[in-house]
């Protein structure tokens, strides 16, 4: 037995089972499947004039949100202090290098196919490591951009429609309640009724976490049931970094996100882009603070995405989806691992 | 005790909820529309057998539950008490018919079980998945009909009945699958 072997390094701090599988855990055909759906995706955006664009994955700037957990990476220029650089992010998705090319004067429809990685994020349709695809058409409002998400989707997976509903319509359907008028305690109520599931430490968690919890139990299996659906007017408390409106006749205020469901997964995620720098900074502070409450890291509110965003952004739409997810629902398989070489317990 | 986070939440994990043992038979990490995370659980209890579905939300914790396995030797019945014996500590736990179970149809003096433990107290108890055991009772076998797929009521030393091809005779030794109560083959005859 060698050295090595019989004590494992830092540069191998994962032990491999000698009896471990090297091969992908997705089939060959699978693979194949995958491949010739990026080489249509790709043509879908080259034939409406789309330059595909290349921007880093190591980035100093991240997207500050509540919920996203970027990984660390120490850049360093000594390799015999390793522990000493430059902390920059994977990118949790190509969003703020897109953006900086939009506000430098690009050519107006851009996309990307490229790696993302967010932390803590493991299942059957998350691996830290996943295959994105984001674009940004300048001159699209909220209609346009939801109609292009439609006819991509209509085109890559061959049905002859995708529906439409609002957060709101869908909650009221599901969950019987308004999303943006009932109370909490309405929210805990219609949960506590259910004899089969409960949420434990139900009395701690605040209004968007209600939405949230409701929203996967209750209502997302049923969204993309018979056709794709785009799920729209998300609760502006969770605008993230699109664009809030009133809605006609009331003061309610929607924020201009949109989702792409299928089959009950959530593929894509739309924003009729925010432009005004002075919400965003004030939008990082509040997360970066709701992060600190949270005891997670605090990230970096200025970036040069802002400066971007301060010398001015155009108006746009932006996409993001997921492309493991689509071969997923493309290919009929059960979960992501199906879909990838090497997810993250083999990678 | 210690606590597990929803980082450590995984299929096979022992909890206690409410002063009871769960082990995790199900996990599903979800988080729809970029929100918080959700870790969809399904949880059976170890002593009651039933199950609770449960959702957490990150930063969540549960406690660990001591729940441990030990070998124990089946030493006697009396009355409805089964009594066995810790291989290791010869500790001697006392288990109901209810907590054996289906479990007596397949143990005999000096069998090995294994036994799972609740702060240190045993709760449920699982025969080795094959033994033999001898034919106490049986119609006679008929000699040369060795079809196996024609079968009998047979009667074991323990007082458990299994169906087994038609050439078994008392005093036979049969091999026996407990997790699906099946006959496997004659061992000796």
């Amino acid at each position: 037995m060698t050295d090595s072997a019989a004590n494992p390094s830092a540069a191998d701090p994962c032990p491999r089972d000698a009896a471990s599988n090297f091969g992908p855990s997705a089939p060959w055909d699978r693979l194949r499947e995958r491949a010739e759906l990026l080489a249509r995706l790709r043509a879908f955006f080259d034939a409406r004039e789309f330059l595909e664009v290349d921007t880093p994955l190591l980035s100093a700037d991240t997207v500050v949100d509540l919920h996203i957990d970027p990984l660390a990476v120490n850049l360093f220029d000594d390799p015999r202090n390793p522990e000493q650089g430059t902390r920059y992010w994977l990118q949790t998705s190509p969003e703020f290098c897109m953006k900086r090319l939009l506000a430098a004067g690009s050519p107006p429809a851009i996309y990307q196919v490229c790696k993302a990685f967010r932390a803590a994020e493991r299942g059957p349709l998350h691996n830290p490591e996943f295959t994105i695809v984001e674009w940004y058409r300048v001159g699209d409002d909220y209609e346009s951009g939801i109609a292009l998400l439609a006819e991509l989707i209509q085109s890559l997976l061959n049905v002859p429609r995708v529906d439409r509903r609002s957060y709101r319509q869908a909650f009221l359907e599901h969950v019987g309640l308004d999303p943006h008028q009932a109370t909490i305690e309405e929210f805990a109520a219609f949960a506590a009724r259910d004899p089969t599931v409960q949420l434990a430490d139900a009395a701690t968690i605040d209004r968007d976490q209600w939405l949230n919890y409701l929203l996967a139990q209750y209502v997302e299996p049923h969204l993309g049931r018979d056709a794709p659906e785009i799920l729209c007017d998300f609760p502006a408390s969770q605008a993230a970094l699109a664009r809030v409106r009133a809605l006609p006749d009331s003061s309610q205020r929607v924020a201009e996100r949109f989702e792409l469901y299928y089959r009950g997964i959530e593929l894509a995620n739309g924003y009729h882009e925010l432009l005004d720098p002075n919400i965003l900074e004030e939008r990082n502070r509040t997360n970066n603070l709701a992060r600190k409450k949270l005891g997670k890291q605090e990230l970096p509110e200025s970036s040069r995405m802002l400066d971007a965003m301060r010398s001015g952004l155009p108006p746009c739409v932006g996409v993001a989806l997921g492309f493991d997810r689509l071969a997923m629902v493309a290919c009929g398989a059960a979960s992501i691992q199906e879909v990838l070489a090497f997810p993250i317990d083999r990678a | 005790m210690s606590t597990y986070k929803t980082s450590d939440f995984r299929k096979g994990l022992k909890v206690q909820i409410d002063g009871e043992p769960y082990l995790m038979v199900e996990m599903n990490f979800v988080k729809p529309g970029k929100g918080n995370a959700l870790y969809k659980c399904r949880l059976k209890n170890l002593i009651r057998g039933t199950t609770l579905d449960r959702v957490y939300k990150g930063g969540d914790t549960l406690d660990s539950a001591d729940v441990e396995e030990v070998d124990a030797q089946f030493l006697y019945k009396q009355g409805d008490t089964f009594v066995f014996m810790n291989q290791e500590s010869f500790d001697q736990y006392e288990l109901s018919a209810e907590q054996v179970d289906d479990g007596w149809k397949w143990i005999k003096e000096g069998t090995v079980c294994k036994m799972l433990l609740y702060n240190g107290n045993p709760i449920t108890m699982e025969p080795p998945p094959h033994v033999n055991l001898k034919v106490e009772y049986c119609e006679p076998g008929a000699r040369g009909d060795t079809a196996t797929n024609v079968t009998k009521q047979i009667k074991l030393e323990t007082g458990g009945e299994v169906l087994a091809p038609l050439f078994i005779n008392i005093g036979d030794i049969l091999r026996i699958d407990t997790r699906t109560g099946e006959y496997v083959e004659r061992v000796r005859n």
